[in-house]
């Protein structure tokens, strides 16, 4: 993405933005409500297009989405195994291969609207990773879960990524639980305020007048519960001030 | 056995429940209600020119009914597809046209067999017509099935897999415009959107699945015509409402067997 710029009836949702994602990388997007974050997300996959710059994507990009929400309409029936057959058919044993990955397996008969909002987020998982994506894009995956959700959610993710070897781009404002995940992150706020590693992020001046300091504490303590899965209770502690 | 009015009827209802059945599940699943009707009701606006410059009514509909498919289709796309602009477009269309009935030249029409349907004036080429529009549609939305059913869970999810939402859409809108221009003659313009929604709608009740959605839609609207059609006659009623009625019944029916979804 390259001085990619937005507007909405004169307002300037997205302004000079240039990205790039290098294949295998984690990148995150993090920033305050209607900083533009899910807008980025839809330049991206070809949803909206900026008044100027540019989207170049390499030749061989697939990229598998994962939307932020999608309401499902009652009056529409769709088993999780029928919606992994979209966009494209696959066989079952691909289908039930994805849901295993993505840590929704033996779904496929259920209705997508029966599911719990972890459930949904995986089988939205798996749908995305069939297209076998070198990119795959998330969108606030893990709204409308609770932590212990959340951070299961983010490791299914590191998880995926180490199977596929995909690079991932994804929008968070849980910022304690993502940056630790992420190879970089990017504070956006309509413009990119700072970019770097989760550490070089978190100190620099940009991303503190955003967010605040208190969110240091409660990443430090998720990167040392990192492999020990008890990230549920520690979170309780955290003081956030965005 | 085509010399028999009866069964030209029976084919002639049968083809559009064939035609309806199918798109009408995605006119449910995009709450597109008050667009079928707009395009419907402009179809009488399309009746009243052709009598009035003696043209085909068959054109003349598809006419018309093309033009606000693809105006709806165009404000859609600007963010104003809001559901009181369409019933403005859709009572201002229907107005216009019984206006224009009335005073165009070419005497005063009775526009009822266009309003509520006269299928058992059906004649062989209007089967033929008939049949044609409905292997249209249904051959249309067949190809396109999973690229549509795709932009109507997700315009989003659609870009991402490479897909144009609003090039889905248009194909659905021109097929909606055909539809309308040969289910006139069944069940009326006042009534096609019935025919589109009442048998889905029903069907959602046993279906798991949008395909079966559709073929269940197909069989209750098939039930109803030939149900509709039988009881008119017994009743010496008109065949177009009766066939609505029974759609309405067998919706009834189905909400109280099946899982109440709707």
């Amino acid at each position: 993405m390259d001085g990619v710029e937005l507007r909405y009836g004169g307002h300037a949702v997205l302004q000079d933005i240039s990205l790039s994602v290098e294949a295998g990388e984690i990148v995150t997007i993090v920033g305050p409500n209607g900083s533009g974050k899910s807008t980025l997300l839809r330049v991206l996959i070809g949803a909206l297009r900026p008044q100027s710059g540019r989207v170049l994507r390499d030749a061989a990009l697939r990229i598998g989405y994962v939307p932020q929400k999608l309401q499902i309409d009652p009056t529409l029936p769709m088993t999780v195994r029928r919606f992994l057959d979209l966009p494209q058919r696959v066989d079952s044993s691909r289908a039930a291969h994805a849901l295993e990955t993505a840590g929704a397996g033996g779904l496929e008969r259920r209705q997508m609207v029966d599911l719990s909002g972890g459930q949904f987020q995986r089988v939205l998982l798996a749908r995305a990773i069939l297209s076998e994506p070198n990119l795959l894009v998330l969108d606030e995956p893990t709204q409308g879960l609770d932590q212990p959700g959340s951070a299961a959610f983010y490791r299914q993710i590191e998880d995926v990524r180490d199977r596929l070897g995909c690079a991932i781009l994804m929008v968070s404002h849980e910022l304690h639980v993502v940056m630790s995940a992420s190879d970089r992150v990017v504070c956006l706020n309509g413009h990119v305020c700072c970019e770097g590693t989760p550490e070089v992020v978190r100190a620099a001046p940009a991303y503190r007048e955003l967010f605040g300091t208190g969110t240091g504490g409660a990443l430090a303590l998720y990167r040392h519960d990192h492999d020990h899965h008890h990230h549920d209770h520690d979170h309780a502690h955290e003081g956030h001030e965005c | 056995m085509l010399g028999d009015f009866m069964v030209r009827a029976a084919l002639a209802a049968l083809g559009v429940a064939l035609a309806s059945g199918v798109l009408g599940c995605f006119v449910v699943w995009r709450r597109m209600a008050f667009f079928g009707d707009a395009v419907a009701h402009a179809a009488i606006l399309g009746v009243a020119l052709s009598l009035a410059f003696s043209a085909s009514v068959f054109v003349g509909v598809l006419a018309v009914s093309l033009l606000m498919a693809v105006a709806l289709w165009a404000l859609e796309g600007r963010g104003l597809g809001q559901d009181a602009l369409l019933a403005v477009l859709a009572y201002g269309a229907l107005a216009l046209g019984l206006v224009a009935a009335a005073v165009l030249p070419g005497g005063r029409v009775d526009l009822d067999a266009y309003l509520f349907g006269e299928v058992l004036t059906a004649t062989r080429v209007d089967l033929v017509v008939i049949w044609a529009g409905a292997a249209l549609v249904v051959a249309a939305v067949w190809w396109r099935w999973n690229a549509l059913l795709t932009a109507t869970l997700s315009p989003d999810l659609a870009h991402a897999a490479g897909i144009d939402p609003r090039r889905e859409q248009m194909i659905l809108t021109l097929m909606l415009a055909a539809l309308v221009a040969v289910a006139i003659k069944v069940v009326g313009a006042l009534l096609i959107t019935a025919m589109l929604i009442i048998p889905a709608a029903a069907a959602r009740h046993f279906a798991r699945t949008p395909e079966a959605m559709a073929m269940i839609a197909v069989a209750f609207g098939a039930l109803a015509s030939l149900g509709g059609l039988w009881g008119a006659v017994l009743m010496d009623a008109p065949v177009g409402p009766s066939i609505i009625v029974a759609s309405a019944l067998i919706f009834a029916v189905a909400r109280g067997t099946g899982r109440a979804v709707i």
